[in-house]
């Protein structure tokens, strides 16, 4: 079943016009990995999927929400869709316990223990239990984003976006963040994900979407775009990055 | 020594009357600093446009002028009766909320966009990321220039003496007038003066030093 459609998105920052025509549809459980030149595009079409972008034109369908609509509450379909940002955004001023307990308690209005409770099993799937009473700048790069999954977690979304999840990473921290990320996606989180390791894509994706110039120029299953692209645009990127 | 022995008790219940109108002026300046910060950040233009007028008003024109327009200005309006003490609060808080407005303003900027959008990304609304992760970030940031604008709206409280408020400063006049002492008298007043905004400024570097982030 089908959890996002996106017909005919576009996007423009003043008379730049940044997305010119994206249509796609993305499955529940699916994973989908967006790649691209920077500049393409990719992070603005994925933050349009939560509306941290407004939407210039199109629509756009989120969990049965048309969030391109004026008049959709658009806090109600955030609570279900998890963000992870390449510069993590942790709440400095928190724990990473209230990191991860503030949403629920404050928009869930969950109990603080239930919430507690909930905090101390994900940081035991990110690895990070011993770091609850840490602040933010306590913490490595890759613990750092792992806790910002947690958060995101915490809301127990239907689906997950991740923008450039390891590109602010030490090479060294990438695995960890790339396991949990594996690990989400084997359990059946739908996820779209921007991203520049193409590692990543071809083990975890089940489909790769090549962006440039404010288009999807291609899209297909990593093994095949991958091996076969078929755009040159497709190919002349592959060569540069594989 | 008899100078400063007979004036210091009466000294420090004009220090009394001047810190009364300081804390009070300085929790109204503050609000009104706040609501106004807000509105000029609000994405209504006219409300910013209301917010602008007031800073710059405020800013361009001495604390005296508007203590005289407060105080004799506003008090020939028929319906409007303020006393002395009451004026001297209003115009410090008035005064002191158009700087505050533009230090809490430059505050919330300052904290990094990513920060507002990851909260909304989790589901809070724009009041709730407001209050919980934009301005509990940005007050740690000001805390220094809200320190040096709280000892500047205390030394404004001397000109309130002025308008006859029986203020530290008034009351080292009233001395002085009595004993011909100038140099005694306003070098206590001053050194009083000195050892509260010292004190003030102690306050400040622990309160920095408790919400440093750490």
């Amino acid at each position: 079943m089908s959890i996002i459609q996106v017909q005919n998105l576009k996007k423009s920052f003043g008379d730049l016009e940044v997305l010119k025509d994206i249509s796609t549809v993305i499955q529940e459980t699916e994973v989908v990995c967006v790649i691209g030149p920077s500049g393409s595009g990719k992070s603005t079409f994925l933050r349009c999927l939560n509306r941290l972008e407004e939407i210039t034109d199109g629509e756009v369908i989120v969990n049965g929400h048309i969030i391109s609509s004026k008049t959709v509450n658009i806090n109600k379909v955030r609570e279900e869709v998890g963000m992870v940002f390449q510069q993590f955004n942790l709440f400095p001023h928190k724990s990473v316990l209230e990191n991860i307990t503030m949403a629920p308690m404050k928009v869930r209005l969950m109990n603080k223990d239930v919430a507690k409770q909930r905090a101390y099993e994900l940081l035991d799937k990110v690895g990070l239990r011993e770091k609850a009473d840490s602040y933010p700048a306590q913490l490595s790069g890759g613990q750092k984003q792992r806790v910002a999954i947690a958060r995101a977690l915490a809301m127990d979304p239907k689906i997950m976006l991740f923008d450039e999840p390891t590109s602010a990473l030490d090479p060294e921290m990438v695995g960890d963040v790339l396991d949990v990320m594996k690990q989400l996606a084997k359990e059946g989180m739908t996820m779209v994900v921007v991203t520049h390791e193409m590692g990543f894509a071809r083990e975890v994706g089940d489909r790769v979407m090549f962006m440039d110039g404010g288009y999807v120029v291609e899209e297909n299953v990593p093994e095949e775009l991958f091996s076969h692209p078929q755009h040159i645009r497709t190919q002349s990127f592959l060569s540069k990055v594989l | 020594m008899d100078v400063i022995r007979n004036a210091f008790p009466y000294l420090m219940d004009g220090l009394k009357v001047t810190l009364y109108i300081f804390v009070i002026a300085l929790i109204l300046g503050f609000i009104i600093g706040l609501i106004v910060a807000l509105l000029r950040l609000a994405p209504i233009k006219p409300l910013n446009w209301i917010a602008k007028s007031y800073i710059n008003a405020i800013r361009g024109t001495p604390v005296i002028v508007q203590l005289f327009f407060i105080y004799f200005g506003l008090n020939t309006i028929p319906w409007i009766s303020m006393d002395k003490t009451t004026a001297g609060i209003v115009t410090i808080a008035i005064n002191a909320g158009a700087y505050f407005a533009e230090i809490i303003r430059a505050g919330i900027q300052s904290v990094d966009s990513g920060q507002a959008e990851a909260a909304r990304s989790l589901g809070l609304t724009s009041t709730q990321t407001m209050r919980y992760i934009v301005l509990p970030q940005a007050f740690r940031r000001m805390l220094p220039t809200f320190t040096n604008q709280s000892i500047i709206s205390l030394k404004d409280t001397s000109l309130l003496s002025i308008i006859g408020i029986a203020d530290l400063t008034q009351r080292g006049q009233i001395q002085q007038a009595a004993t011909y002492e100038s140099f005694k008298i306003w070098l206590m007043v001053g050194v009083i003066y000195f050892i509260i905004i010292y004190a003030l400024t102690l306050l400040a570097n622990f309160l920095e030093r408790r919400f440093e982030i750490r």
